[in-house]
């Protein structure tokens, strides 16, 4: 396992490098395509990306909280979650490298 | 909405470019946010979320419909964890 923590610049230098775009203008796109996801998650619509997986917004009820520090019972009011399925697909490249990078530091 | 009609809006809100050129920006980025994990990178995306990946240890699970006992393998899972901005935009409108 490499630990890197790879970010948006990453992304636009894919990008870059793929699709041939100026790095202005693949940066933007990264950009684009998380406002549109973003957009739709909030409009409460379902995201499915085939071969990677589907993010959902659930809807949680009020719940009776409480504070870690002090032990005080604290109302937990309703609210909207985004949860990620990841796709079998997904599931399996991860699997898949992890047993891969397994046997290099073997 | 799926991958399709993401394309097909993105295409929609960058005329000069050719729909094909969206398609592999759409794949572009989830195939770099897929190899990162294969490798046990994490994918962190400021205001949208971060995506890790998560051990699991080898555990004794049941089958719930017939109560048999099953060995499951340890494996490594995706998960992810939304960022704030998204969440505060997901219950701003109350």
């Amino acid at each position: 396992m490499s630990g890197r923590t790879i970010t948006r610049a990453d992304l636009s230098e894919a990008i870059y490098q793929e699709v041939g775009l100026s790095r202005n203008e693949s940066a933007q796109l990264v950009e684009a395509v998380l406002q549109e996801i973003a957009d739709a998650l909030t409009r409460n619509e379902q995201v499915k990306i085939s071969s990677f997986g589907s993010f959902a917004v659930r809807q949680k009820g009020e719940r009776v909280g409480r504070n870690p520090k002090t032990g005080e019972e604290v109302p937990i009011l309703p609210r909207r979650v985004l949860v990620f399925r990841p796709s079998h697909v997904l599931k399996g490249r991860i699997n898949a490298g992890a047993a891969a990078s397994r046997t290099r530091t073997a | 909405m799926t991958k399709s009609e993401l394309i097909a809006r993105l295409a929609e809100r960058n005329p000069h470019l050719y729909q094909r050129d969206v398609e592999r920006i759409v794949s572009t980025i989830f195939d770099e946010i897929t190899e990162a994990l294969a490798r046990g990178d994490r994918v962190e995306l400021r205001g949208f979320g971060a995506f890790s990946v998560k051990h699991r240890e080898a555990r004794t699970g049941r089958n719930p419909r017939t109560g048999e006992t099953v060995q499951v393998e340890a494996k490594e899972t995706p998960f992810f964890k939304t960022g704030k901005e998204l969440r505060e935009r997901l219950n701003a409108e109350r």
